[in-house]
């Protein structure tokens, strides 16, 4: 054994340790970097889900209050303002208590000026964003009553002051000619104008009108009043309704009669149509109008409840439709539409409420929030919160979780019945101008756009890539392909900005140009091909000796050029002769079909040419590396080197050449700028190639920007996201799995 | 004969040689397209001639024209009266039109024109027309009368021509002078005056508004307002002196009218040029593309903004992109055990690649800008609030949004590169004792380096062609000012940024004169196409290298 100073034997196990430190800094770095950024990428597939998560969760509701109703008189309505922090109650005696919600604490009383002798025998809310309330008297007369909420923030705290004033003054306004009893009275208002509905049992209707006089030197101008009335053969009235704008009438029956009344002009009232709402001998308990006035809610007592509203028909004519029912389970006692959703909540007299929503077609929420039967039910302005009032005269006040209940199953996928519309339909229509605007948002035109634009372009792509793949594999000269193959690669890089430039403001007038050259195109290449081949097989051998094998492709190139040039050069020619000069033009006037600039035609032509690289790649790579034993096999058996190619090499690169078309649909799904720019964006179902479609991507692409954070549009346009990620993983995985198997295959053979 | 016809069809042959048409067809479509960007996205930059028609309108009457042909295509005569275009009577069935850009918008409303062959009657290229770029309304044509100085005639005919062009270099040498005075000077002294309100802001927040530190900014405050001033009233001098000189010019028909030199970028006489001066002027122009800012809702002018922002965009991708994407390749070739998990990680990341893009534009804004961005506001940055800093679209966000697209990229590239490097390599470092990180860093590294180069490149090249993701998270059709400036922090990764390909997008379908904008588009696409064709070049000659060497190295 050497002697060795401690010194070095130290300072060299300390280096060691240090250096072993190193390793395992190093390894554990590497780790930790690599697992973050594997972790990091599948944030964003978590990050989808989790954005879009909340569309799927359940709604629901808890309790938040619950006392006793001050007062005994009978309690005619229930309404909160905007925070659902102070509730309205109107009392039948003339009282409004304003309370607060949550414990039931008074904040402020009114009694309302009912004239001596008159007593309150109906009541109405006009549309609730108005605040706006009728109290019918006995004496034939309607008080009008406004209620609102002032909001001011004295010390940077949130102050509510509740208020009620007269719009049509504090006397009341004369409703039934012949002072008979208000029994059903309904009040609506928009931008000033007022109208008043009431009827007496003794059939007689009145509909009065307030508009305001135009006078220049008031400004408290009053009133200018139409009055109309009319007897009615329906009895025992459940409901009055009108609508905001104050043009139809809906007069409902228990015996479920409706009655529908233009009232456009009061003095010029008259029956639209009259027919049943119910089965025979099934009653109506309450009728409402849903947010926005278009559509009638009616709910009866077998328990279900129908939308309808008005259809054209064939001859243009409108006439009401039952659109949809709701089932439910139980009595049903009160029926209140939401504020400004689709949405309407059912009060049973088991003290259970159910949510639902009409055009999204499902039960959104049921909750018992009572022992006893519900007598009265508000819903908050901002559907966050309900306020009942059950028989034991005690008040609930439960605060409601329901975001999004826009959105389900059938409202993204299916055929839907929107207001307006004639008949169901997928309909994508995320924002408008009018405040009322329900959004419509089917995924189905877009989806069927995406899968319209990746099939056109795949017809295009599939046929170029595979069979320019196989030769360049198989037949190509080594030389010529060690060009092709870089070209190609090229190709896929070309950033398809680009594509989608050059095909909306290039090939679209071309193509509308030289249409019928266009379609001469694909029709003569493959006759000139022909013709070009037997001619060569003709020609001198001196000639061909000049060009060997596997130079066959550049030999076409003149050939696939010079039949370009002559489609597009006897077009004009072609579209005089056949199609009266304008083959557009002659396309919708005889055969009926629309002409887009931006049609499918452009977008497979130029999407096309973005997924032929991406076919041809792999595909090329999957029949080059077919091992050559297999088909030198089967030429050795006297095979031609056609019948070696199909019965030997493509069956065994079948795989390969598949993952590559998966690969292709999955780019082609995805592509966003080429659609955006080659197509009109709008999201019709029609397959016809000389229409346009909206894709998934490219809608994200145009309403993302706008989406409101958090909204139900931006959820959706995430879900959409999610769709197209799930799908192109998906068949990426699919065809990266075939590839591996077929490599395996290979190194065994 | 009929057996030989036969058995060439039997033997397969003309499938053989329909094959061989698809990949002609590709082909040709490959370079078609290429060079079609390349023509019309050069040629827009040489003087065309600007030639006077006589043309009988659909009225009758007889019109004088003046412009440039831009265009011309063979249209069916029916289709020309079905949109209403009076023809003669005698005309052919398929007519020849030309697109005819007459400029002048101020005066006509439209730049273009369709004329139709039959309908000219006479045309010459009169040698003294004049072309004018000016900062608005596009171009003017038409021919010099007089030059005034304040108003009085200095120059007329003949002698009127190199006058108006030494006092153009006059005027381009004040509005140089004007903008280094707008955007450089006052830009900074806004720029200043607002970092001023929000460190009082902050300030306040923050409770330590005293009175001493208030006053102080006050101060500094009234400095620069005393120096904005100045500024102020040195701009206004130069905008005095921009405006002496006018011109007088008839356009035809006859009619005078006086133009401001102000207004003019660029004056040229195209019929009067020698193909010595015409090259000369292609250079300046094609110059003036890259290295100006755009004009008039960006259908003039120049990109330099649009080749900044890519730029900087893809370096800062770069840095982000190269480090992680190493790393990731590291573990998952050299740590990781290798087993299903990792082949199942492995085929994730690949297909990562497929993912489409505008899926990583929706998670860069949901995430990056809405949460990451929203949250450093509220934590760094609550003096600025309601306005958001980094909480809305901009180039910090865009570059990580391409970074993660691009991951995958280097990822893959980087593995394929040290799966190639031989055992032997490794187990001889490990064999003379090196530990395992000294044998990845000095030996396995920097053999795989070109395969990093190769999926860098890919990634840049992907990263400047790629526009859907980045129009959610951060490129706008017109930024007021470069990410980089003169004010620190120099570096403003908060800025929104301007993109070759949104400009093609932008300027290609939101402008709202596409044809006076298209040969820019395509002058904006070669140059991008360029740039990617150079790039993805690069990586497969770096590609083919690479494989040599380790052949050699294997044998």
């Amino acid at each position: 054994m050497s002697e060795r100073s401690p010194s070095t034997a130290y300072s060299s196990s300390a280096h060691l340790r240090l250096r072993l430190l190193k390793d395992r800094m190093a390894r554990l770095g590497v780790a930790a970097g690599g697992i973050g950024v594997i972790i990091a990428i599948l944030l964003i597939f978590l990050y989808l889900l989790y954005v879009v998560a909340p569309l799927g969760e359940t709604p629901e509701m808890h309790q938040a209050g619950s006392y006793a109703l001050p007062g005994d008189a009978p309690v005619l309505y229930l309404a909160m303002e905007e925070q659902a922090e102070i509730g309205a109650v109107f009392y039948r005696d003339g009282l409004v208590r304003f309370l607060s919600t949550s414990d039931g604490s008074p904040v402020r009383e009114i009694r309302l000026p009912l004239p001596a002798g008159a007593s309150v025998v109906s009541f109405s809310a006009a549309r609730p964003a108005s605040g706006i309330v009728a109290l019918g008297l006995s004496n034939g007369q309607a008080l009008v009553v406004r209620h609102h909420y002032e909001v001011s923030f004295p010390d940077d705290k949130r102050v509510i002051t509740p208020a009620i004033d007269y719009p049509l003054g504090d006397t009341p306004v004369g409703v039934m000619p012949d002072d008979s009893p208000l029994t059903r009275v309904a009040i609506q208002e928009e931008e000033g104008v007022f109208t008043l509905a009431g009827w007496s049992d003794g059939k007689l209707l009145a509909l009065v009108r307030a508009e305001p006089q135009e006078s220049l030197l008031d400004d408290e101008a009053g009133f200018e009043f139409t009055r109309s009335s009319g007897y009615t053969d329906l009895d025992d009235i459940v409901r009055l309704l009108l609508d905001p704008v104050q043009q139809n009438f809906y007069v409902i029956s228990r015996s479920g009669e409706l009655a529908w009344f233009d009232i456009t002009d009061i003095s010029r009232v008259h029956l639209k149509q009259q027919l049943r709402l119910t089965p025979p001998g099934v009653q109506v308990v309450d009728a409402a109008l849903l947010a926005g006035g278009n559509s009638i809610m009616v709910a009866s007592d077998d328990g279900s409840v129908s939308q309808w509203f008005s259809v054209r028909d064939e001859h243009n004519a409108r006439h009401m439709q039952k659109i949809r029912t709701f089932a439910h389970e139980g009595k049903l006692r009160q029926l209140v539409p939401e504020a400004s959703r689709k949405e309407f909540v059912l009060a049973a007299d088991d003290g259970r409420v159910a949510i639902f929503h009409t055009t999204a077609d499902h039960l959104v929420l049921e909750q018992r929030i009572a022992e006893k039967g519900l007598r009265a039910v508000a819903v908050a302005p901002r559907s966050d919160a309900l306020w009942a009032l059950d028989d034991g005269g005690f008040l609930h006040f439960w605060r409601v979780h329901n975001e999004y209940p826009e959105v389900s199953w059938s409202a993204l996928w299916s055929k839907v019945w929107y207001e307006g519309y004639d008949k169901p339909a997928y309909i994508w229509q995320s924002s408008s101008a009018s405040n009322d605007f329900e959004p419509k948002l089917s995924l189905t035109p877009l989806t069927f756009g995406t899968l319209k634009a990746a099939f056109y372009a795949m017809l295009f792509a599939i046929p170029l890539s595979i069979l320019g793949a196989i030769f360049t594999a198989y037949f190509m000269a080594p030389k010529m392909r060690q060009v092709v193959k870089p070209t190609i690669e090229i190709m896929e890089a070309l950033p398809t900005v680009i594509l989608g430039f050059l095909a909306g403001l290039w090939l679209a007038p071309l193509v509308e140009n030289y249409l019928p050259g266009i379609f001469a195109i694909f029709m003569l290449l493959p006759l000139t091909t022909l013709l070009a081949a037997w001619l060569w097989s003709r020609a001198p051998a001196g000639l061909r000796r000049v060009v060997p094998d596997g130079w066959e492709a550049a030999l076409l190139v003149p050939v696939v050029i010079a039949t370009v040039w002559l489609a597009l050069a006897v077009s004009p020619a072609l579209e005089y002769w056949l199609f009266d000069g304008d083959m557009p033009h002659w396309l919708d006037s005889r055969l009926g079909i629309g002409f887009d600039q931006r049609n499918s035609l452009v977008v497979g032509l130029a999407m096309g040419f973005a997924v032929i690289p991406t076919i041809f790649s792999i595909a090329e790579d999957a029949i080059f590396s077919v091992p050559r034993h297999l088909s030198n096999g089967s030429l050795a058996l006297g095979a031609t080197t056609w019948q070696t190619l199909v019965r030997v090499v493509l069956l065994t690169a079948s795989p390969g050449i598949f993952s590559g078309i998966m690969m292709g649909v999955g780019r082609a799904v995805g592509e966003t700028m080429i659609v955006l720019m080659a197509t009109g964006n709008t999201p019709v179902m029609d397959m016809s190639i000389f229409q346009g479609m909206r894709t998934l991507s490219a809608n994200i692409a145009v309403e993302m920007p706008e989406a409101e954070v958090g909204s139900t549009h931006y959820r959706v346009l995430f879900l959409a996201a999610l769709v197209l990620f799930v799908f192109t993983f998906l068949f990426n995985t699919g065809a990266e799995l075939v590839r591996q198997r077929l490599r395996r295959k290979y190194s065994s053979l | 004969m009929v057996n030989d016809r036969n058995g060439w069809f039997r033997s397969g042959t003309p499938w053989i040689w329909l094959n061989a048409a698809a990949v002609s067809t590709s082909l040709i479509m490959v370079t078609g397209l290429l060079a079609l960007i390349a023509v019309k996205g050069l040629g827009h930059f040489w003087p065309a001639s600007v030639w006077e028609f006589q043309y009988r309108g659909s009225d009758g009457t007889v019109q004088q024209l003046l412009g440039e042909v831009q265009d011309s295509e063979e249209v069916s005569a029916a289709r020309m009266r079905d949109a209403g275009e009076a023809l003669p009577e005698d005309a052919p069935e398929v007519v020849e039109r030309y697109l005819l850009k007459t400029g002048n918008r101020d005066l006509s409303g439209l730049d273009f024109r369709w004329i139709v062959e039959p309908a000219i009657s006479e045309r010459r290229r009169p040698r003294d027309a004049v072309v004018l770029e000016r900062m608005e309304w596009g171009n003017f044509y038409g021919f010099l009368e007089r030059l005034l100085e304040d108003g009085k005639v200095v120059a007329e005919g003949e002698g009127a021509w190199p006058e108006l062009q030494s006092r153009l270099k006059r005027v381009r040498e004040l509005r140089r002078r004007i903008r280094h005075l707008e955007k450089t000077e006052i830009g900074g002294v806004n720029y200043r005056l607002e970092r001023l309100r929000l460190e009082r802001r902050r300030l306040e927040l923050e409770g330590e508004d005293t009175p001493a530190a208030l006053a102080k900014i006050e101060n500094r405050r009234k400095q620069l307002q005393a120096q904005f001033a100045g500024l102020q009233k040195e701009l206004e001098a130069q905008y005095r002196d921009i405006r002496r000189d006018s011109m007088i010019m008839s356009v035809m028909g006859g009619r005078q009218l006086s133009l401001p030199l102000q207004q003019v970028v660029r004056a040229y006489r195209p019929n009067d040029m020698n193909l010595l001066q015409k090259t000369g002027f292609y250079f300046s122009k094609l110059w003036e593309f890259v290295s100006e800012e755009p004009r008039e809702a960006n259908t003039e002018g120049g990109i330099f903004p649009a080749i900044f922002g890519t730029v900087m965009m893809v370096l800062l991708m770069s840095v982000l992109v190269t480090p992680f994407g190493v790393v990731a390749a590291v573990y998952l070739r050299e740590y990781a055990r290798q087993g299903p998990l990792t082949r199942l990680i492995r085929i994730a990341v690949n297909n990562l690649a497929g993912v489409p893009s505008i899926v990583y534009g929706v998670f860069g804004l949901g995430f990056f800008v809405y949460f990451l961005g929203g949250n450093i506001d509220r934590l760094f940055f609550p003096e600025s609030l309601p306005a958001p800093t980094f909480g809305t679209p901009g180039l910090m966000w865009a570059s990580l949004t391409l970074a993660l697209l691009t991951v995958p990229v280097v990822i893959v590239a980087t593995e394929e590169g040290l799966a190639r490097i031989p055992r032997s390599i490794r187990e001889g470092s490990l064999a003379l004792g090196a530990t395992k990180a000294e044998t990845l860093w000095r030996t396995v590294l920097p053999m795989a380096s070109p395969a990093m180069m190769t999926g860098l490149i890919l990634a840049i090249a992907r990263a400047a062609g790629e526009v859907a993701p980045l129009m959610l998270v951060g490129v706008v059709k017109l930024a007021p000012t470069l990410p980089v400036d003169g004010n620190p922090p120099f570096i403003h990764l908060d800025r929104k940024f301007m993109h070759l390909g949104f400009h093609i997008y932008d300027v290609g379908f939101q402008s709202p004169n596409v044809e006076a904008a298209r040969p820019l588009v395509y002058a904006t696409a070669l140059l991008l196409v360029l740039v990617i064709v150079i790039l993805n070049l690069a990586a497969i000659a770096i590609r083919n290298r690479l494989r040599e060497r380790y052949r050699a190295l294997e044998q």
